[in-house]
């Protein structure tokens, strides 16, 4: 059996994006990437989301709407000139739509290495329960 | 001195036969423009992960976004005029039991060669991670610094 090998990371260039209202701020907006899977008693949303500060991270659940958005803090200082420069900076924002019912008092999210995690733990009538079916 | 007009076509000029175009083209790119929004593609090398160089008097400033890489995965070796960024990204594994809805997020390994315009003092060069951001700096080396010139005035 050969043995596979690890696929090579393919550059992808930040995804801009226009958002419904515009924010306070000028500057780019980007969709971060995410991974979005769901187990019987929680959601959980993983988002890479680099140079964001915990301060800065905003997440907004309204109408079963999760809204991410993030202030991304540019570290050049102030003295510097571009020699190359192949990525910008600017805000990130995300915005998706939950079908199941949220409980919201239980959200906790991670914000680690620039990656965040956000569990989503689903109210306790959701939890879909096995129901037995009895032969009469 | 007149000019004679080689040919009525109104558009040729015998001073730069390429002007209709060079029109052309412009036009092109601005329409192509619109259709990217505000901010025009940024030339890259195409290999992950994508950088940002920028300089001062004295030092290098490599910037590269590398979300969820433990520092202590990172290969980053330096030499003469090159920095070498390598590693790999890796998606924890999740349980079983998920099933999941988006999986936007790749995985996987990486390496890239920067050269730098100016030769570098290799032993000083230091490197931090912060919020998925690498940032490189490198000292330029004595030699690569603009010296000041002083002019005497006699």
């Amino acid at each position: 059996m050969t043995e596979s090998e690890t696929k090579s990371l393919q550059a992808k260039e930040k995804k801009e994006v226009t958002t419904p209202a515009e924010l306070t701020k000028p500057g780019l907006v980007f969709n971060p990437a995410v991974d979005i899977f769901e187990t019987e008693r929680e959601l959980t949303l993983l988002a890479d989301l680099t140079g964001v500060k915990a301060k800065d991270l905003k997440v907004d659940l309204k109408d079963n709407v999760l809204t991410l958005t993030a202030d991304e803090t540019p570290l050049e200082g102030s003295g510097e000139k571009d020699v190359i420069r192949e990525y910008r900076t600017g805000t990130y924002y995300r915005q998706f739509s939950l079908s199941d019912t949220i409980d919201q008092s239980k959200i906790e999210a991670v914000l680690k290495d620039g990656v965040l995690r956000l569990t989503l733990p689903k109210v306790e009538a959701a939890t879909p329960r096995k129901i037995a079916v009895k032969v009469a | 001195m007149i000019i004679r007009r080689f040919s009525d076509w109104p558009t040729w000029d015998w001073r730069s036969p390429f002007d209709e175009l060079e029109r052309m083209r412009r036009e092109l790119d601005r329409l192509s423009g619109d259709f990217t929004g505000s901010v025009f593609r940024l030339p890259t090398a195409g290999v992950f992960p994508l950088v940002n160089v920028t300089e001062d008097q004295n030092n290098y400033y490599v910037r590269a976004e590398l979300p969820g890489v433990p520092t202590d995965e990172l290969d980053i070796s330096v030499t003469g005029e090159t920095l070498t960024l390598s590693g790999e990204r890796k998606l924890p594994e999740e349980s079983d039991k998920s099933s999941y809805h988006r999986r936007e997020r790749e995985a996987g390994s990486f390496s890239r060669v920067i050269s730098l315009p100016a030769r570098l003092d290799v032993d000083k060069v230091k490197a931090h991670a912060e919020d998925g951001v690498l940032t490189v700096v490198l000292p330029k080396a004595e030699s690569a610094k603009p010296r000041q010139i002083a002019v005497k005035s006699s």
